[in-house]
């Protein structure tokens, strides 16, 4: 057993990267780190409720594993023995799969999804399954069947969504480092909302497989950290091709480490996208995001600014292609082979169809159904033309502005959400409202590439965080990790602290 | 039973003329499923070959199976289909227990061939040939369904079950779907000609490799479209799509029938409901199944968890390059061959035979007792039982062991019946049977000896006539031995003891 250098509070607020070099030079062990992991769970996830499930046995006994490997002098993966969150729409073996629904409730996966075996291969222990909107459909987590995640900065607001819960997690020290998904801005609006770092990488980066679908062509994992070099090496983790996703990129992951290291943006051309501020957001989104910029211009990146006018025609684009694809993906859920099977009420001798239907009734929450019901419409005959082949027509036409601003800039940047953190309960009878929280994120899902959100300050009227968001060229995500280090760096150095040191302790209710 | 009222076909097609489509569904014999890794291997145990993937778990996700894309491509070939450059899966949504994902992964606009035909022959009852040429619009690829059977009721539908159980061993298994354009040939020729396109599909296909191509055991399976038109009219009716037709016999028997009864419903004015139909094997009918109509709305969608399926040129010449000869060419090579006139070569053909009397002959049969056994013996027996004659529970090894059986003179002809029974009723090789039924003939001295002096002291006048030199009376004392040895003596080795014993 190594020697005991920190108390608990300081294991839970290492970052991966320190943790790792902790565990290399054995000032800790990574049953230690577990413990106080699982010990802050313990203490603050009742106010938070980030994790739908807790696996005390399984995250110590790999812990232990990883330990004696490195006992042994065996070699380990660089986070081998860091602990890591794992949001609930992922395959896990022996832990239950639920993508925050009811209809899955119980499920236990006899297979594990390609980016948690990377994680287990790769020697990281999973502390647990983070709470999520329902089949990740929404930007709050309040549609999560099994309550809301709270916003560690206020519990009395949204986490942000749909990987609400591992936004949290990371947020309120739970965990360094989560897996997420993000299909329309996921991964980045939560870390934006909560204070943390969020990456999607190119579509394709990260397999699919073992990842319960929503739409198909847009979703991706990805990582949900509190710096940008502990997601850089989460990214390269779990990054590569995969023979069992078809749509998986089959060359050599970006050098993303080397770049988040790198740090430099000096000589860097990045556009300001003209469509992505403005109308619409908030002030104070809008003043730190102004900031952030000018530091980067200071710090000697050429600041441009770019029309991409198709971008306006995002949102509506994705609310088409997103629940055509969802509601033939969700059709497997049918009470046939696994989950939840309802009897419906009055009916004797039920059928099989009579059965699909009153179980995915009682099964899919409102805005499961709302898009199921989009999308089934969106595809019907005599329609399709109209609206999911429109859809696809305005996918052409973004990927074409990224193309074009691609070519007179190295990067592009936005605010990551339109608003900060808003109170629970606020949006969730405006569909609407909620589904414009993601107008700046959803470009880059529909084209494909590469985005990273990462905290630039608190807004000034309502003290919560603010995310800005990189875009970069698909493949080339490497981009994103050197000018998202190289703005952490200058802004930390601005700050004294990372942002999250002004953030609640949580334990005690103590701010 | 059926309550239709038919117009005998003979003359329903004085009045109408039939308009057909056919679909033919053919299950590739890839060792492993379309998108995933699991054995395609016949009668399993249920939901034995089975993965997250054929199951539709929640994550998983397909992966084209190249092995079923080049036997698509070679297909398509074949065919004298167009091979796309470029094409893509497509999701055909719709909910059945038996389909786990809710939805089949298979082509829509994008097929991975189109625009084919195959020329057909139909033999006239004057003895002549006349060739059809059927037009192909398309084959694509799809995956199968599971296998739902229905338990209780009186039916095996699902209407009427307690309970239904499913086998996923079938989901997934690689089909392609042949499509025809309408085909439009003299009313009088409409079933022989659905027949001869599907056994030559059958043999085409065959000659691939690329499937069993078993109709019996559901490797081919035919769907048949059909609507009428009065005669002088070019209105297109409703149609009806009539499935479960197991066998060549019953794709012939399906079109007349289904033209009798379209014609019974017009002629009393009334409307052919747009539906799917089940053949029914025992009397030839057909029976409602589940309606169809043109609200049916599988919202087809381009599937995005697959990449698209570009072959390339080079390697669409490559597996031309692979393709057996043309079944006309084929015809022509073993007539010559084999010797058979014009008359035997079609016979052969129009009995289903060609493939069963090659591979027979490939086994050392000769030409002329192959095509005896199989079209004689062999397709009396398909005949009675209402089968294909490849559904037969025999091989051509095993035909051309009883030949060779003949041929080393251990049975007659007459035993050899015996034998077909014995390998039929499946108790063994025709060596098995043989010694187990005790059919071999006597050739043994000793024994025929004793027949041959019982026949001659019986038969004293034939005797006395051989003894006179006038031989052709040899054949009584020969047949009275037969009888004595139930049939199992060497007839030649009988009439040299014979001729020894009375010169």
């Amino acid at each position: 057993m190594a020697r005991t250098d920190m108390d608990q509070t300081d294991l839970t607020r290492l970052s991966a990267d320190q943790a790792a070099r902790a565990l290399a030079a054995g000032e800790t062990s990574s049953v230690e780190l577990t413990r106080a992991l699982l010990d802050r769970i313990d203490a603050v996830d009742a106010e938070i409720h980030a994790f739908l499930h807790v696996d005390p046995e399984g995250a110590l006994a790999a812990a232990r594993a990883s330990d004696e490997r490195r006992a042994a002098g065996e070699a380990t993966s660089y986070l081998a023995g860091v602990p890591i969150a794992v949001k609930d729409v992922f395959a896990t073996i022996g832990q239950p799969t639920t993508c925050g629904s009811k209809i899955l409730e119980g499920w236990m996966p006899p297979y594990d999804a390609t980016a948690v075996a990377k994680l287990r291969a790769a020697g990281l222990p999973i502390l647990g399954k983070t709470n999520m909107d329902e089949f990740a459909m929404g930007s709050s987590t309040e549609h999560s069947a099994y309550g809301p995640t709270r916003n560690p900065w206020d519990t009395t607001r949204v986490p942000g969504g749909s990987g609400g819960g591992s936004a949290a997690a990371v947020a309120a020290f739970e965990a360094p480092l989560a897996l997420g998904t993000d299909t329309g801005g996921s991964i980045r609006q939560p870390g934006a909302v909560t204070g943390t770092v969020g990456v999607k990488p190119t579509y394709g980066g990260v397999s699919r497989y073992g990842l319960v679908a929503m739409a198909s062509s847009l979703d991706q994992a990805g990582p949900v950290t509190r710096t940008v070099l502990d997601a850089a090496l989460l990214h390269e983790v779990v990054a590569g091709h995969d023979p069992m996703d078809s749509t998986s990129i089959d060359a050599p992951v970006p050098a993303v480490v080397a770049a988040a290291r790198r740090a430099d943006v000096k000589g860097l051309k990045i556009g300001l996208v003209r469509e992505l501020q403005g109308e619409g957001f908030q002030a104070g989104v809008l003043a730190r995001f102004d900031e952030a910029v000018h530091l980067l211009a200071d710090a000697g990146a050429e600041v441009v600014e770019i029309s991409c006018p198709s971008f306006v025609h995002a949102i509506a684009a994705y609310y088409l292609v997103m629940p055509s694809e969802a509601s033939s993906n969700l059709a497997r859920f049918d009470a046939m082979r696994y989950g939840l099977r309802v009897a419906p009420e009055g009916v004797a001798d039920p059928s099989a169809e009579q059965v699909m239907a009153a179980s995915r009734d009682a099964g899919f929450g409102d805005e499961v159904k709302r898009r199921i019901i989009l999308g089934t419409y969106a595809l019907s005959s005599g329609y399709y033309d109209a609206y999911y082949g429109s859809a696809q027509k305005v996918r052409t036409l973004i990927a074409r502005d990224f193309a074009a601003a691609f070519e007179q800039v190295d990067l592009l940047v936005s605010p990551t959400s339109p608003v900060t953190a808003w109170p629970l309960g606020d949006k969730l009878d405006d569909p609407m409202a909620m589904y414009l929280q993601d107008v700046a994120t959803i470009p880059a899902n529909l084209a494909g590439a590469p985005g990273l959100s990462l905290p630039v300050g608190l807004a000034d009227e309502d003290g919560m965080p603010v995310g800005l968001q990189f875009l970069a060229p698909a493949t080339a995500d490497d981009r994103l990790y050197n000018a998202g280090a190289a703005l952490e760096r200058l802004l930390e150095e601005k700050w004294g602290a990372p942002l999250l040191a002004q953030a609640p302790t949580l334990e005690g209710g103590a701010r | 039973m059926s309550t239709e009222t038919l117009v005998p076909f003979e003359e329903a097609i004085t009045r109408y003329d039939p308009v057909m489509g056919l679909e033919i569904h053919i299950e590739l014999n890839t060792a492993t499923k379309m998108f995933c890794g699991c054995p395609t291997s016949f009668g399993a145990e249920p939901n034995t070959q089975v993965c997250p993937v054929c199951l539709a778990l929640p994550g998983a996700l397909p992966v084209v199976n190249a092995k079923a894309v080049e036997s698509a491509i070679r297909m398509g070939l074949a065919l004298n289909c167009q091979i796309a450059e470029h094409c893509r899966f497509a999701r055909k949504n719709y909910f059945y227990p038996d389909m786990p994902k809710n939805f089949q992964t298979s082509q829509y606009d994008e097929p991975i061939a189109f625009d084919g035909y195959v020329d057909v022959e139909v033999a006239d009852p004057d003895g002549s040939t006349e060739t059809f040429r059927i037009e192909i619009e398309r084959a694509h690829m799809e995956e199968d369904t599971g296998k739902a059977t229905h338990v209780g009721g009186s039916t095996g539908r699902i209407h009427g079950a307690d309970h239904s159980l499913v086998d996923y061993n079938r989901a997934g298994i690689p089909l392609i779907e042949i499509v025809t354009r309408t085909i439009e040939v003299p009313a009088d020729k409409a079933p022989a000609v659905a027949r001869a396109y599907v056994s030559h599909v059958r043999d085409l296909i065959g000659g691939l490799g690329v499937s069993d191509v078993r109709m019996d055991q559901g490797s081919l399976r035919a769907d048949v479209n059909l609507s009428l038109k009065p005669k002088g009219s070019s209105t297109l009716g409703t149609r009806s799509e009539t499935k479960n037709v197991n066998s060549f016999r019953s794709v012939e028997r399906a079109v007349r029938y289904e033209i009798s009864r379209h014609a019974g419903i017009l002629d009393a004015g009334g409307t052919v409901v747009q539906e799917t139909r089940h053949f029914q094997e025992s009397d030839g009918t057909t029976l409602a199944g589940r309606e169809k109509s043109d609200a049916d709305d599988y919202r087809y969608f381009p599937e995005p968890d697959l990449a698209p399926v570009s072959p390339s040129r080079e390697w669409v010449e490559e597996l031309r390059g692979t393709l057996p000869e043309p079944p006309a060419q084929r015809r022509a090579r073993l007539q010559a061959e084999w010797g058979f006139s014009d008359l035997d070569m079609r016979d052969t053909i129009g009995a289903g035979a060609l493939d069963l009397v090659a591979s027979t002959i490939a086994a050392g049969a000769s030409p002329q007792a192959a095509r005896k056994w199989w079209l004689g013996e062999l397709a009396r027996r398909a005949n009675e039982q209402g089968i294909d004659l490849d559904a037969l529970p025999i091989a051509p090894e095993q035909v051309a062991g009883i030949q060779s059986l003949i041929d080393a003179g251990r049975i007659n002809d007459k035993l050899a019946r015996q034998v077909f029974d014995g390998v039929l009723a499946g108790e063994g090789t025709p060596d098995e049977v043989v010694a187990a039924r005790g059919l071999e003939v006597v050739s043994d001295d000793g024994a025929l000896g004793e027949a041959v002096d019982r026949a001659i002291a019986d038969d004293p006048d034939a005797a006395q006539k051989i003894r006179d030199g006038k031989h052709q009376a040899v054949g009584a004392l020969i047949g009275s031995v037969m009888k004595q040895m139930r049939g199992q003596a060497d007839a030649g080795r009988v009439r040299e003891l014979i001729l020894e014993k009375l010169s």
